[in-house]
């Protein structure tokens, strides 16, 4: 059996597969009861009606009973509310890795940080443009590069 | 109404019926970062709506769960106002009433992250957020159509004119609800009046206050829709896939 902290944390968000649950920042905790052997993982959406939630659920469930965790329960809370502040070092960059701007830090919270400008992932310019305000998923906005001309996606400040 | 079941139960219709409204526009919207725009907020108001019934439910301890309450009432039986429920009309009437809803609901969000019951505190503090992009997002096509051309600044006008009385309905005071929709109205005209006035368009007169969404009286728009919504799920109860 291996440590079922570790097994949560290899999943890797259905929609966008470059990025583990644990790096985007909506694994919450993993408990194992000493007693039972029961792991309980708590997540929380980064949307209210993010429609990944139940394939996480799933890949949870298969990944903890991989690493031999047959007997675990998947909690969802919405309270303290998903950030993109939560995303880790290593995910931003993996996200810019694949294309995907990652999001600019949200000054106030609450309140939706107005970007004044975002890097393109490709060439690394500040000549970018927003071309819509929503995107592929909840959670992307999409933006061009004026430089190379290459469309991508931006994860908006929430 | 009747603390905080009826409340939540409201909050969560209100949600609901948006998001069924708003989702009518999926492949029809006058361009495709808008379609997406629209669905996206669909989605968001759905997942408020899912959360909102759940707690409805659970509230109501009838051993009913959010797709009882979604699917198998009768329109008499929902609590949304009517301003959800009207026809999408033409664009810049959809973006009236997104711009009054997300101007109600911001506030209202704001204010149920503070209160006392940490259940809808929670969905309070998920749900603003979201609110926020919205109310930004409907408040750039209210100005841009009203501050124009003619054409869309007079359909714009007309909008508004025609939104603008099913607005007061979402303030009607309710001092027994966790938190009182009279008290939202202040940061509700702060927020419309500039924006309005940037768009340079002007309120209607208040006069005209149809209401009664909140004691299951709609309009007849409400029935059409729910029969869409509810087909599927009633013609096969209990389906999975």
């Amino acid at each position: 059996m291996s440590d079922p902290r570790t097994a949560a944390a290899s999943v890797v968000d259905p929609e966008i597969r470059v990025i583990t649950i644990d790096e985007l920042g909506i694994l919450r905790a993993v408990e194992e009861d000493p007693g039972s052997g029961r792991v309980t993982v708590t997540i929380t959406p980064t949307y209210t009606g993010c429609p990944a939630m139940d394939v996480i659920r799933s890949d949870i469930r298969r990944a903890l009973t991989a690493a031999g965790h047959p007997d675990a329960e998947v909690r969802t809370v919405y309270s303290p509310p998903w950030s993109t502040d939560w995303i880790s070092e290593g995910g931003r960059a993996k996200l810019a890795a694949a294309g995907i701007a990652p999001p600019a830090p949200v000054s106030t919270p609450g309140v939706v940080a107005l970007t004044l400008s975002v890097r393109c992932p490709r060439c690394g310019s500040p000549e970018t443009e927003q071309l819509s305000r929503f995107g592929s998923t909840a959670c992307k906005a999409l933006w061009r590069c004026r430089s190379c001309s290459e469309p991508f996606d931006n994860l908006k400040a929430l | 109404m009747n603390g905080p079941v009826d409340f939540t139960l409201a909050l969560g219709d209100d949600a609901l019926i948006a998001a069924q409204r708003l989702a009518e526009w999926t492949t029809r919207a006058p361009e495709m970062e808008e379609d997406i725009a629209l669905a996206n907020i669909a989605l968001d108001q759905l997942g408020a709506a899912r959360l909102l019934l759940s707690y409805a439910a659970e509230l109501e301890g009838a051993g009913r769960d959010e797709d009882a309450l979604a699917y198998l009432r009768d329109d008499r039986q929902f609590r949304n106002v009517h301003l959800v429920e009207l026809p999408n009309g033409d664009f810049a009437v959809t973006m009236a009433k997104l711009f009054f809803l997300a101007a109600y609901q911001l506030p209202l969000y704001t204010a149920l992250a503070g209160c006392s019951d940490e259940r809808l505190a929670a969905i309070g503090a998920k749900a603003r957020k979201e609110s926020a992009y919205h109310l930004e997002h409907a408040a750039l096509w209210v100005k841009r159509l009203g501050d124009g051309t003619e054409e869309s600044h007079s359909r714009m006008q007309l909008a508004v004119d025609q939104i603008w009385p099913y607005t007061h309905e979402l303030f009607a005071a309710d001092p027994a609800a966790p938190v009182d929709p009279a008290a939202l109205r202040p940061a509700f005209d702060a927020t419309v009046g500039p924006v309005l006035a940037e768009a340079t368009l002007t309120l209607p007169e208040s006069g005209w206050a149809p209401a009664g969404g909140r004691a299951g009286v709609h309009t007849e728009h409400l029935s059409y829709l729910l029969a869409e919504m509810q087909v599927l799920h009633r013609a096969h109860p209990g389906a999975s896939w």
